[in-house]
């Protein structure tokens, strides 16, 4: 047992959810395996949105996981660092958009 | 143009690497690093023989006009002494000519840098025999006395494989050295322009994509993919095939990943990639490796650690083909290298 949380030898651990939950566990790997085989969109493309969602969800794991699978799936610096910012133009975005709703609210109740 | 060396070779350094058998004792957990992972040997469960001999590739020669900071043969610019001489490669073209093996697979450090590298190739040629020449490119434009290689390559027919670790420069000069990716793509353009890439014209060349850093390859044929699409948009490039090959912890790259501190992880990655079906398609099963020298080994890999053949016939003055097809292939904890993920050979991929 690690002495914190997110420990990066917990990631190797993931695959052993199925221990508790077998056919649901195996369900999900397969489901996931393919959602990132090539398709429509490459591999190296699945692999930036993965890591632009992991920075938007704040997964430590899913960091550490599309960090390598973007570089090894031919990936560089800059296209990565410009995912994580789509990741932050829209988590900051939202919070933005959100303020409508609070101009609205003022809008209707100030003379 | 030129090309800015990253550094010295292990050798010129005088860095405890150079000796195998110090590499072979970190590989084993034994020095320097603590770290001991399950025996390679253990873990395939059994042995590997070779099946026959379709690729007979000769190292001629650790001199090369680049160090690249990943280079498992120690290569460079200052490694003058170890050239195959002419008494050596007719010793070759006489086995190849008796054994009636199909494929030459050339490499080096940079063959072309080797005084008998054209007179090698026209020999082969002469005797219908497919010549691969691992080019780094580069070489292309190092010298006026290079610049004639393409036509030369095209007379010949010879396959070309050469290695482009990345579409962008960063990445790729951070491997090489700095100027490599503009002469790459030079070198590129002038292979396109004699036909080189181009569909139609059966002239192959192949490119390498080998990770500039602790991280294992991707997919192929997703990477083949972008490959194309990058090269052709970016520069109006083509090629043939992308081969992905995995970095095997030897020499320079054991060596970053010991001075990078990534030498556990990269390792656990590796093994815990381990593919027992890449097995079958292992290169050491149908290809012997040969020396500057003339010693036989299993692979190139084998070969920069110093791991001869274990048969009686080491090297290649008392050849005797019946010999070494019954050997046991050495293997050793790099091994993990070739059957990480879809296996990794000189050719890339392993299975399909």
């Amino acid at each position: 047992m690690g002495n914190g949380y997110y420990q990066p030898e917990d990631l190797k651990k993931f695959p052993n959810i199925v221990e508790f939950q077998e056919k649901m566990g195996e369900k999900f790997f397969d489901w996931y395996g393919e959602v990132f085989e090539e398709g429509a969109l490459t591999k190296r493309e699945k692999s930036l949105i993965a890591l632009a969602v992991a920075h938007a969800i704040n997964c430590p794991y899913c960091m550490d996981a599309y960090t390598n699978g973007c570089l090894s799936n031919g990936a560089d610096e800059e296209q990565m660092m410009e995912a994580v910012h789509v990741a932050a133009a829209i988590k900051g975005g939202a919070t933005l958009a959100n303020s409508v709703m609070m101009m609205n609210q003022v809008k209707k109740k100030l003379m | 143009m030129g090309v800015k060396q990253k550094g010295k070779s292990l050798k010129k350094s005088n860095n405890a690497l150079t000796d195998s058998f110090v590499q072979l004792n970190v590989l084993n957990g034994k020095d320097i690093v603590d770290f001991k992972f399950e025996k390679f040997e253990k873990k395939i469960g059994g042995e590997i023989r070779p099946t026959n001999i379709e690729v007979f590739q000769i190292n001629i020669g650790k001199l090369c006009n680049q160090t690249c900071s990943h280079c498992h043969v120690d290569a460079g610019p200052d490694r003058k002494e170890e050239n195959m001489d002419r008494q050596t490669l007719e010793t070759c073209l006489n086995i190849i000519k008796k054994c009636k093996i199909k494929t030459v697979d050339i490499t080096g450090g940079a063959p072309e840098m080797n005084p008998h590298f054209k007179w090698f190739v026209e020999s082969c040629t002469a005797l219908g025999i497919n010549v691969m020449n691992r080019c780094n490119l580069t070489i292309i434009m190092a010298n006026k006395k290079y610049a004639s290689l393409p036509q030369f390559f095209v007379d010949n027919n010879v396959h070309l494989i050469s290695s482009l670790p990345y579409f962008s420069k960063m990445r790729t000069d951070n491997q090489r050295g700095d100027g490599v990716f503009e002469d790459s793509i030079k070198a590129l353009k002038m292979l396109n322009n004699v036909g080189y890439g181009i569909e139609g014209t059966g002239l192959q060349l192949d490119l390498v994509f080998n990770p500039s850093g602790a991280f294992l390859p991707g997919d192929q044929a997703s990477l083949q993919k972008e490959f194309k699409i990058q090269l052709k948009r970016r520069f109006d490039i083509e090629f043939n095939n992308l081969f992905a090959i995995t970095n095997l912890p030897i020499a320079r790259f054991l060596d970053y990943l010991l001075v990078s501190n990534n030498y556990e992880q990269y390792m656990t990655a590796l093994i815990d990639a381990y593919n027992p079906s890449t097995l079958d398609g292992l290169m050491c099963k149908n290809t012997l490796s040969i020396s500057w020298d003339g010693y036989i080994y299993d692979c190139d890999f084998n070969q920069m650690l110093d791991l001869k053949v274990n048969s009686k016939v080491q090297h290649i003055n008392n050849f005797d083909i019946d010999q070494l097809m019954n050997r046991k292939v050495i293997v050793n904890q790099h091994c993990y290298g070739c059957t990480a993920g879809a296996g990794s050979s000189c050719g890339g991929e392993v299975v399909m």
